[in-house]
């Protein structure tokens, strides 16, 4: 059925909701991989039929399914991401999750490219089917002082995610890392540059280093190219006639701060974008300020803030937003979804003025991705 | 020779948790399983050639951490899989 879809991936499954253009009525159809770790499954916007998932089952090594009838079937990668074999007598890395997924550029149809923890990039050139690993990035010899050792790594480990391409080069990429920062490349992957200043990185002894910060989420608009990024420090914006990044974070209200995880931006409007603030006070709760969860939209690149909270719990709601797990659609009005470490998904249909809980009791989201199905 | 396999492999192999598979040696058994069940190697044995961690192979009831431990036609192997984790 052609419509809207919200692909839903859990650390359990994956879910997709589904509704057409209106967004009045929705089912579910799922899960798939019943019992497994989904980290991110996107809907390939360039023919909008093929699905790629990012699976681990419990202590299982990592791979990538996909499908080419809309999730009616599966088929497992013949060669999923995976480090090269390091030479005999080395210590060679191994992949412990494929964590972010994102398809190549309308030039590029079969072109795709994933993220994994530890932090390496992997593209593929047959829809997902084989994936190689990005020497320019997965072999630099800086890599490894760019990512930390594992003191510098989150619990689950170092990610690399937020995998953009420049909307006007596909050669031109953005990604981020957590921790490591945010990296470009302007030649396909085959060399990378630090895009980190004017971000801080309050948790390093050099408040002000190259590389080493903790993006959590990089989005990079698909009409201006400009790049906003929701970080462990706080909320920037980059203009690409710029390097240093502006920290639009500092317009928010004290009390709530500009810290938190997702990074949504409108899918035309280059001056709208939103996000989640959580708290990251002394042990860092990461959820909601004082339990009242909302969302917070700028409308002028960053200039000033206002709040989202209608329809939302009032109080008492205890959840986190993870990175991947709020995105958009691209009708008119945009519809944004969000979900939460609790099993919920939220949405709202006229970008952010009200919100509605689409479905309750489902595993814990990891990610949430909309798209058009044809 | 006679594998068996724990549950969370069972989509590989049509749910049949004892199947044939021929080798010399641990990593040629593995490498014919894999042609056999496509993707089954992967999910056990790392791309650096180390069992990964969760996963622990028997054989004749003995811990193997070598995929050059050698194998004889009547040896039978055990795959375990742990489930811990919730």
């Amino acid at each position: 059925m052609p419509g809207l879809r919200i692909l839903v991936g859990t650390r359990k499954g994956l879910f997709v909701l589904k509704s057409d253009r209106r967004r009045r009525a929705w089912s579910m159809e799922g899960p798939h991989f019943l019992g497994q770790i989904v980290n991110h499954a996107v809907l390939d916007p360039r023919d909008g039929r093929t699905m790629l998932a990012a699976v681990r089952a419990g202590h299982l090594g990592p791979t990538v399914f996909r499908s080419e009838d809309a999730g009616r079937s599966w088929k497992e990668s013949a060669k999923p991401p995976a480090f090269a074999k390091a030479p005999d007598g080395g210590k060679g890395e191994s992949v412990s999750h494929v964590f972010w997924l994102t398809p190549g550029a309308a030039s590029e149809p079969a072109r795709w490219y994933a993220g994994t923890s530890p932090q390496g990039l992997f593209a593929s050139d047959d829809g997902g089917r084989t994936w190689e690993g990005v020497a320019g990035f997965n072999a630099h010899p800086d890599r490894r002082k760019w990512i930390g050792g594992l003191q510098e790594a989150p619990p689950d480990g170092g990610t690399l995610h937020s995998i953009n391409l420049d909307p006007k080069d596909a050669r031109h990429l953005y990604i981020g890392m957590s921790a490591g920062g945010a990296f470009e490349s302007r030649d396909a992957g085959a060399t990378w540059s630090p895009l980190n200043k004017g971000c801080a990185a309050d948790f390093l002894p050099d408040p002000n280093p190259e590389y080493g910060h903790d993006v959590h989420c990089l989005r990079v608009h698909p009409a201006s190219g400009d790049v906003y990024q929701q970080n462990h420090c706080g909320i920037y914006r980059l203009d690409r006639k710029s390097a240093t990044w502006e920290r639009i974070g500092r317009a928010m209200p004290k009390k709530i701060g500009d810290v938190g995880f997702p990074m949504v931006l409108h899918p035309r409007d280059p001056a709208t974008a939103w996000v989640f603030p959580m708290d990251g006070g002394t042990v860092w709760p990461r959820m909601p300020i004082e339990g009242k969860p909302a969302v917070y939209r700028t409308r002028d690149r960053g200039a000033s803030w206002e709040r989202q909270d209608a329809g939302l719990p009032p109080a008492q709601a205890w959840f986190t937003v993870k990175r991947q797990a709020m995105g958009a659609d691209a009708l008119d009005p945009v519809g944004l979804y969000f979900g939460t470490t609790c099993g919920e998904v939220w949405a709202s249909f006229d970008e952010g003025a009200r919100w509605d809980c689409l479905c309750l009791h489902l595993p814990h989201v990891y990610s949430v991705e909309a798209a058009l199905a044809a | 020779m006679k594998v068996a396999l724990p549950t969370p492999l069972a989509d590989y192999t049509g749910h049949r948790r004892e199947v044939e598979a021929q080798g010399a040696t641990l990593a040629e058994l593995l490498g014919d399983l894999d042609r056999r069940y496509p993707g089954i190697r992967f999910r056990m044995i790392d791309e650096q050639d180390a069992i990964r961690p969760h996963i622990k192979i028997f054989v004749n009831r003995v811990q193997e951490s070598s995929l050059a431990r050698r194998l004889a036609p009547a040896d039978e192997v055990l795959v375990v899989a742990a489930l811990s984790g919730g």
